[in-house]
């Protein structure tokens, strides 16, 4: 595990990302419609520290994807901001993405070689063609294929492999920080505990930084040394990934863990959690999770809570967990 | 075991002929559910999983077709039946519940015109009175204000609720057999949850057979009474749940339990199953998971090991549990 005092690779403050989803310009005209906006990430602030791995999760719509491509520049902040610690050279460090669907993420048309050998020719790692191809060659036996397989086209290659084939190429160029947005949901099993393993390895190898997004809770355990929860475009809970589990602070982060079928110690008795993720674009006041929250009170439906630090290290936007920490004191 | 099993299948074989040869996607595959018995299907993709579910409602896209074995419904061959029959089987004896609840329901009809068209279809109630019925069920599979909601049209919904619709639509003619393919797939956590607590509900209240398909071995666990492995169109693995996910027999059930990551233990590495599935036209000889498998012997790659009792199910193995459990300790 990184400890906490270890210099941040990332530092993310304040974000605010919002897309406007209005109805097109005549039909806000003659249905005298406002302008709208969704906050699809909303005043997010997090660290990532070097050689560490920071894991988002949450339920689809929550913003976790919104985050990593604001974190690889995809998108720009609408508020806040986004600083990369500076690497060696002085310069910032360096980022490459990771995507979900390694069916889509791969051009058909172009040889294995040619897509991992274009960010080099692109970003001319390599002078020569024979350094290229050592280059992809190693890279191709770095993530368990062999050099051979540079000649084949991406529809050869099952979808473990093709994960892998994105993983090389996200590599050639030689990033510090990896975002990874759900590498492995596309797969089966098995061959998911193939990717996790090699990212596993590839991490202490090479000292990478992930930001690991993921609405699989045993993935993330598995992964991170950090977890954040999000809920509708917010960070509800951030925790060392032991704290997280063993003390779950947040109503949501514990209606989560409750809810995820356990093949170890399946329980076939509980009783599911009713309730859903409200629309974004009409977020409930004060605390988003209120309507669904076993605890809420009026409170919880006219301040928003602001995020609270616990001894152990985990932070909580609750205003119970706030109210309870101001007794403590 | 005198009680008559809902679903029967015995010795499945389904066949894609094509331009390069015959596809086996189903070889032999064996099962029943009883009246009010939850069984699980868990595969990875490609294994055979939802073919069965098909193959037994016969919807099987062509060229594919049932090429040997029998299916049994409460205790009539249905797998040769004609057509129009089979019809009156789908939605009145069997019903179906989809992956995606957006593609399953006509965007263009409120949901109550939906129901009121599968129910009338099955019974001889008049329009009001399958109206009163949709609204009954669903109040049943749980949705808030019925007697609104079954005027609403499917985009009015959410994706957990248009789910429940899809299963109330699946129960209006009260079918003794259910097959649900992936129904919480394309649901968050929380909403699944609530979905699989209504599938067991419902299977206990009727009696139903539920076929459970999914590719999530939580969601088994947690739902059903028993379960199947596939691997390459074939059963490799059938048992009680809790015994089969403790005490796996095949060594491909074990190397997909341990390929799980838990919430429990936090290990380093997770067990790993080296290599892919093999395309169903390039099955190996012998046993299918030999290529992959960490015991594997000469007779593995030589003759196809049958299902037979092992454990508390059967497996399909030629190794011995005992004997290979003391083979790793040593």
């Amino acid at each position: 595990m990184i400890p906490h005092t270890a210099p941040s690779a990332l530092t993310v403050s304040a974000m605010t990302r919002r897309f406007d989803v209005s109805a097109p310009w005549l039909n806000r005209v003659i249905e005298r419609k406002p302008r709208l906006f969704v906050r699809a990430v909303d005043d997010v602030s997090f660290e990532v520290p070097k050689g560490g791995c920071l894991s988002l999760v949450g339920e689809s719509g929550c913003g976790k994807s919104t985050v990593a491509r604001l974190v690889t520049g995809l998108y720009a902040p609408s508020e806040g901001s986004i600083a990369f610690a500076p690497g060696p050279d002085g310069r910032p460090l360096s980022v490459q993405m990771i995507f979900q669907d390694p069916y889509a993420s791969l051009n058909p048309r172009w040889r294995v070689f040619d897509i991992i050998a274009e960010p080099l020719r692109e970003l001319k790692l390599r002078e020569t063609e024979v350094e290229i191809a050592d280059r992809v060659a190693e890279l191709l036996k770095t993530v368990g294929l062999t050099a051979s397989d540079g000649r084949k086209f991406p529809h050869e290659f099952s979808g473990g492999q093709r994960q892998r084939i994105s993983i090389a190429r996200a590599l050639a160029s030689e990033p510090d920080f990896l975002v990874c947005d759900e590498p492995t949901s596309a797969l089966d099993v098995s061959v998911q505990a193939q990717i996790l393993n090699l990212m596993r390895r590839l991490q202490d190898e090479m000292g990478l930084t992930y930001l690991f997004i993921s609405h699989d809770m045993s993935v993330v355990r598995h992964m991170s040394d950090q977890i954040a929860v999000m809920y509708l475009g917010r960070i509800v809970e951030q925790a060392p990934t032991e704290v997280l589990f063993a003390h779950p602070r947040h109503p949501y982060t514990q209606l989560l863990l409750e809810t995820i079928p356990n093949v170890t110690a399946p329980r076939r008795d509980r009783e599911p959690q009713a309730g859903e993720v409200p629309s974004p674009l009409k977020p409930p006041s004060g605390c988003t999770f209120h309507p669904r929250c076993p605890q809420s009170d009026s409170r919880c439906s006219a301040e928003r809570p602001e995020m609270t630090t616990m001894p152990d290290g985990s932070r909580v936007a609750c205003h119970r967990v706030e109210e309870m920490m101001a007794r403590m004191a | 075991m005198t009680e008559q099993p809902t679903l029967d299948v015995r010795n499945l074989r389904v066949e894609f002929p094509g331009r390069h040869g015959t596809v086996t996607a189903l070889d032999d595959v064996s099962l029943t559910i009883r009246p009010g018995e939850i069984l699980g299907v868990v595969g990875e993709s490609g294994a055979g999983k939802s073919m069965t579910g098909l193959a037994v409602q016969r919807l099987l896209e062509p060229p594919g077709h049932i090429a040997g074995g029998e299916v049994w419904l409460n205790g009539r061959r249905i797998d040769q039946l004609p057509e129009p029959q089979m019809e009156k089987i789908r939605g009145r004896e069997i019903g179906a519940i989809f992956q995606d609840p957006l593609t399953s329901l006509n965007p263009l009809f409120s949901v109550g015109r939906q129901l009121v068209e599968t129910i009338r279809l099955h019974s001889d109630l008049s329009k009001p009175a399958a109206r009163a019925r949709a609204v009954d069920l669903l109040a049943e599979v749980g949705i808030p204000a019925p007697a609104e909601r079954v005027d609403h049209f499917p985009h009015q919904f959410s994706g957990g609720m248009r789910q429940r619709v899809v299963i109330a639509l699946a129960l209006a003619a009260r079918p003794r057999l259910v097959i649900a393919d992936e129904p919480t797939t394309a649901l968050d956590v929380s909403i699944q949850a609530q979905i699989t607590a209504l599938l067991r509900k419902l299977c206990k209240d009727h009696g139903t057979a539920v076929m459970l398909v999914t590719h999530d071995m939580g969601v088994i666990a947690e739902t059903a009474d028993r379960v199947a492995v596939m691997y390459a169109g074939r059963l490799v693995e059938i048992g009680p749940v809790a015994e089969v996910v403790a005490r796996p027999s095949h060594p491909y059930t074990r190397g997909l339990m341990g390929s799980i990551p838990t919430l429990g233990a936090r290990v380093p590495r997770l067990a790993q199953i080296d290599g892919a599935m093999p395309r169903l036209d390039a099955i190996p000889t012998g046993c299918a998971f030999n290529p992959r498998c960490p015991l594997v012997q000469d007779r593995c790659r030589r003759d196809r090991p049958d299902l037979r009792p092992m454990g508390a199910g059967l497996a399909a193995c030629w190794i011995d549990p005992a004997a290979a459990a003391t083979e790793t300790a040593a």
